[in-house]
């Protein structure tokens, strides 16, 4: 029986051994992976997109014109829309999401705690193109009436739809970071007087921070990336934006120019590797973004260690 | 000793699962063998188009039921191009091959033959509610290139107007760029205002002019839904003003008609072919006109 048992945990621990060592293997390569992956996706993006400039010059990518039907192939309207449009967005989005991410995590009472989460929660997995249809049917006739504009499908009513897809986003993440600030902060700026508002606006907050802009990055990289709901409701007419007024006329995104026209380009072609071009731009954007916040964040907590040591 | 037992019977439910999957798939390939007749051909483009090949694929698919043809849209552009690349069998299309497309078609290793297999009229449709009845060619090139931006100017009301189009990949939009933006002249370079929408679907512009009394847009004469109005289109200044119906796109005196195309590759025989002269019947042209197109025999 002994002799049994023994024979069984030897192999047990051969087994463990091996399944530790595959584990470890799995988790490494999935931990490289992404890595990988972004590197090959910039090596696809760069090698389908590079033969744009053999064929056409950079000043011509660089105008007013988006007509790719008559090889008019400026992407400045593009480029130019998508921006504003996320920046409506963001306008609308970090404010209103970060106040309800303040509100569940610091005000609301359990109970209540308890509903909102899930229900924002569920509101960020609806999906776009339902979104872009209730854009049609109820939000555009509503923005040309109560704007009195010529048409609703405008780039606001696309940053509104938008932020409303950052928003479940934003208050997520916000909320999980405001949560993770420990109780004793909250409890010592109480304790020397500071108001519940203060306590929030000075300690809570500024403690969540990384948290915090890591939300509302998370929420502006959904939506610049967004494509269905903008192509629905923005109108997509190439127009130049000119200033924060253009809000209000119809605009092209660029991923709604990539989505409505890749699926006729023929393989190839220059219009195809604009395309890709489009798709680089839209890559560049997103990775400075990201490398932009990574080093607020880096000095913010480099700053902090010096505080503190 | 649980958990290994537990392990054991995961283990022994993996192999039923796969056992069973591997029955499936048997199972399927004799279903398969059985069927050597059943076909499918596939049919893609136009998305003017793509309810009338839908109508006849099922009416087909009645008579001959070992037939089947799958439809999809895309737009002429989409089509063509799966033709030229060999992904579909037939490829609809609401304008003319390109002289570029017939040429990589040819470095494919075929020729494309054209049938036209209806007429199509382009109806200009605008807000039950806007007391515009007719318009010239001239004004709708006008009001298409934003050298018109108010009602006003063309004997409506005082209200801006809005533009909407198909988006590029779309025959109906390259066709209306020629015959109305440009009105026919080859060498004008006149283009959509920049203000001008594109939206991805037909319904997309049904919806928006029906709700919006200042827009104007078009869309083939079989999309016309009672939720917008249709204006008479003159094709000079001084003459007529018709109103696009099945007669008048008939006997071409409609400005705005055209013919809707299907392409096959010249060396396509067997089903393909008997598929295409099919369409020519009476029975398949009868479809064509209860779809609000116009048949061409």
């Amino acid at each position: 029986m002994t002799k049994l048992v023994n024979r069984k945990m030897t192999f047990n621990t051969k087994y463990r051994q091996l399944l530790e060592f595959v584990v470890e293997a799995i988790i490494r390569i999935s931990g490289y992976s992404a890595v990988v992956f972004v590197g090959l996706i910039f090596l696809f993006l760069m090698q389908e997109s590079l033969p744009t400039f053999g064929e056409i010059q950079a000043r011509d990518l660089w105008s007013q014109r988006w007509y790719p039907i008559e090889n008019y192939f400026g992407v400045l309207p593009l480029l130019s829309g998508s921006l504003i449009i996320t920046l409506g967005a963001a306008l609308i989005a970090i404010p209103f999401g970060l106040m309800t991410a303040i509100f569940i995590a610091e005000i609301a009472p359990l109970w209540l705690r308890e509903i909102l989460k899930p229900l924002v929660e569920i509101l960020g997995g609806v999906p776009s193109v339902v979104l872009g249809f209730l854009g049609i049917t109820v939000l555009a006739p509503l923005v040309r009436e109560e704007l009195y504009l010529p048409t609703g499908l405008t780039a606001f009513t696309g940053a509104v739809l938008l932020a409303g897809m950052a928003i479940p986003t934003i208050v997520s993440v916000a909320e999980d970071a405001l949560d993770a600030v420990p109780k004793a902060y909250r409890d010592a700026a109480l304790a020397l007087g500071a108001t519940r508002w203060q306590t929030i606006w000075r300690v809570t907050l500024p403690a969540a921070r990384s948290g915090v802009l890591t939300a509302t990055m998370l929420g502006i990289g959904r939506a610049i990336g967004e494509t269905m709901t903008v192509m629905m409701v923005t109108g997509n007419a190439p127009q130049m934006v000119s200033g924060l007024g253009s809000l209000f006329i119809s605009l092209r995104t660029m991923t709604a120019t990539i989505a409505a026209e890749m699926g006729e380009v023929a393989n190839g072609s220059l219009h195809y590797h604009v395309l890709f071009s489009i798709g680089l731009i839209l890559f560049l954007i997103s990775l400075t973004v990201n490398i932009a916040a990574s080093a607020v964040l880096f000095r913010a907590r480099k700053r902090t260690e010096r505080l503190l040591s | 000793m649980r958990v290994t037992g537990r392990r054991y019977i995961i283990i022994i439910f993996v192999i039923g699962a796969l056992a069973l999957s591997a029955c499936g798939a048997e199972i399927s390939r004799s279903q398969n063998a059985n069927m050597v007749d059943s076909v499918t051909l596939t049919n893609k483009g136009s998305d003017t188009i793509v309810n009338l090949a839908l109508a006849w694929a099922e009416a087909y698919h009645v008579t001959y039921p070992n037939i089947s043809v799958s439809v999809t849209g895309g737009g002429s552009g989409t089509g063509i191009a799966a033709m030229i690349n060999g992904t579909v069998d037939i490829a609809n299309a609401s304008r003319k091959m390109k002289e570029k497309e017939v040429a990589n078609a040819k470095e494919n290793g075929f020729v494309p033959v054209e049938y036209v297999i209806a007429r199509d009229g382009i109806a200009v449709i605008v807000n039950p509610q806007n007391p515009i009845n007719r318009l010239t060619l001239q004004q709708l090139s006008d009001i298409f290139s934003g050298k018109i931006t108010n009602w006003v100017d063309v004997g409506g009301e005082n209200r801006p107007i809005v533009c909407l189009s198909r988006e590029v990949n779309s025959g109906t939009h390259v066709y209306f760029l020629e015959s109305v933006v440009r009105m026919g002249n080859k060498n004008d370079e006149t283009f959509f205002s920049p203000s001008t929408l594109l939206l991805p679907s037909s319904e997309g512009i049904t919806s928006e002019i029906s709700h919006n009394p200042n827009a104007i847009g078009y869309d083939g004469l079989g999309y016309v839904t009672d939720a917008v109005k249709t204006v008479a289109v003159s094709p000079s200044d001084d003459g007529l003003y018709i109103i696009p119906t099945i007669k008048t796109v008939i006997d071409n005196t409609y400005p705005i008609s055209r013919s809707l195309y299907m392409y096959l590759p010249e060396e396509a025989t067997g089903y393909t072919k008997d598929y295409i002269d099919w369409i020519y019947s009476e029975e398949a042209q009868s479809i064509v006109e209860e779809l609000g197109f116009v048949p061409v025999n």
